[in-house]
């Protein structure tokens, strides 16, 4: 028993040591769902010795941890939401890195018939005519705002939807399964939709529309609001990623001959 | 049911090619729980002995919520400690959010109560044999404690032992205070979450099965060190 006790111990003290500098940057579970991250941090830890550690929660929360000063820096897609953390002083400015788009996904067999819409806000008109079972992420996410966002211009409330309207509270991945699972429609980022390996019955409706727009940005947290944030690093990190070398890397990655995200950060 | 068989030959794949990554989180899986383990006995067997040999007036409540706390949720937890180690909240400056040590702390609190509570039960049964003797050899209260936690130590392993495997199947309460970063805190409970969200079925299940072989083992090695089950063995 002793022995067993010394051994236990033991394997309890031999902790990890970690070496290097290290960032931690809140990203988006649509970003991270994508694969770009996979891409992107070996070639930052080779140019700038710096081991990015990523948090990846929805937009809400990632800010919520940047008000905290629990991460160093957030990269995410809501701009409204953005603009509010910089102006309130958590963050020090908002630099837009790179775009995708949303895409409506459903059943292949579209009972709503939204494939030929005019646009997001007719797609979706015609899903809740219809009701047609819809799965919302429902957890204050880039995505979820985006979506609500839809609906406000489409004049209707999500508040007032019947039970086809199901709100799972879930990241995109969980979301895009429980869409699956449901054979429902889902308002998703294409790269995560691309990267997502559950696919089941489900199929890319509707796309193209301008207002389907996604804006990634990165925001530096303030040090003055969190003495100990790694301001110097993300510094660092913003000049890698508005980088010829970053370009090249978010341009040239593709999933089954797409591109998923363009480059358009301004030197 | 083709996902199952999908997941267990990316299990087998995984261990016969001996994936570093999976290597790796299999050890941070085993590090951080064991630790827990370690912390969590270590408070909760002598206070165990303390509610079986002491009479107090509060013991029968304290009891009664140690019983209770058995089925606190792992996600309230994780929550509460999350926002007392972050940088806003009152241990902020030592900086332990998002490492294994805040996972190792949400972890003891989860597994203290049901470690205290189990061993607390045949502690209670051993002392209603052991109390007229020892009474009688006039021991101190710690000699009573130290006692009956040797003579008890077969029954202590297996409250320890539902500790551990409350905490290695654990993902709540990790997932908000580890923040699963990859190489840092990703454990084998985060990593099989991470890819249920990617869609990957496959090597999410994969993990499942090692994470259940993972648990199986450790048991098999501790009885084994322990020398349990044996014939003329107390």
């Amino acid at each position: 028993m002793r022995k067993l006790i010394l051994a236990l111990a033991l394997l309890a003290l031999s902790t990890a040591a970690q070496a290097g500098e290290t960032l931690r940057m809140a990203v988006t579970t649509s970003f991270h769902n994508s694969g770009l991250a996979e891409v992107l941090l070996p070639r930052i830890k080779a140019d700038l010795d710096l081991d990015v550690q990523l948090l990846v929660v929805g937009t809400g929360q990632a800010l919520r941890l940047g008000r905290a000063g629990d991460v160093d820096a957030i990269l995410v897609h809501s701009r409204a939401a953005e603009e509010a953390f910089v102006t309130e002083g958590y963050g020090t400015h908002r630099r837009e890195i790179m775009y995708n788009d949303f895409v409506l996904v459903g059943p292949s067999d579209d009972p709503a018939r939204i494939s030929g819409s005019a646009d997001a806000v007719a797609a979706l008109r015609a899903i809740a005519s219809n009701a047609t079972t819809f799965v919302s992420r429902g957890d204050d996410s880039g995505t979820h705002k985006k979506e609500l966002r839809l609906w406000q211009g489409a004049g209707l409330a999500p508040e007032d939807f019947e039970r086809w309207y199901r709100s799972v509270g879930a990241g995109m991945g969980a979301a895009l399964n429980a869409a699956a699972g449901m054979d429902a429609y889902i308002l998703a980022d294409r790269a995560s939709w691309l990267n997502f390996g559950n696919k089941a019955g489900l199929a890319l409706l509707f796309a193209g529309d301008p207002e389907l727009f996604n804006q990634y940005a990165y925001l530096p947290v303030n040090p003055d609001r969190h003495p100990h944030v790694q301001a110097a690093q993300a510094g660092r990190l913003e000049a890698w990623l508005v980088s010829p070398v970053a370009q090249a890397l978010i341009d040239g990655y593709q999933i089954g001959g797409e591109t998923l995200f363009v480059f358009n950060a301004t030197p | 049911m083709l996902d199952v068989w999908n997941g267990l030959a990316a299990a087998f794949w995984l261990v016969v090619r001996l994936d570093p990554d999976l290597i790796e989180i299999t050890l941070r899986s085993l590090q951080v729980t064991l630790t827990a383990l370690v912390i969590a006995s270590l408070i909760a067997l002598p206070l165990a002995a303390l509610l079986a040999v002491r009479r107090f007036r509060w013991r029968r409540a304290v009891i009664a919520v140690l019983n209770a706390l058995m089925g606190l949720p792992p996600v309230v937890v994780g929550l509460v400690v999350y926002i007392l180690l972050s940088r806003s909240g009152p241990f902020g400056v030592f900086g332990l959010l998002f490492t294994p040590t805040a996972m190792i702390i949400a972890q003891v609190i989860i597994i203290v109560p049901l470690i205290a509570s189990i061993a607390h039960q045949s502690l209670r049964e051993l002392w209603t044999d052991y109390h007229d003797l020892l009474i009688s050899l006039n021991v101190t209260q710690r000699q009573k404690m130290q006692t009956l936690l040797w003579d008890a130590r077969r029954a202590l392993l297996t409250a320890a032992l539902a500790g551990f495997g409350r905490a290695i199947g654990e993902v709540g309460a990790i997932m908000i205070v580890g923040g699963n970063i990859d190489h840092v805190t990703r454990v084998l409970t985060t990593a099989i979450a991470l890819e249920t969200g990617r869609g990957d079925f496959a090597l999410a299940l994969g993990l499942g099965f090692v994470l259940i072989a993972l648990a199986v083992t450790v048991n098999l090695v501790i009885h084994g060190l322990g020398r349990t089950e044996r014939e003329g063995r107390w």
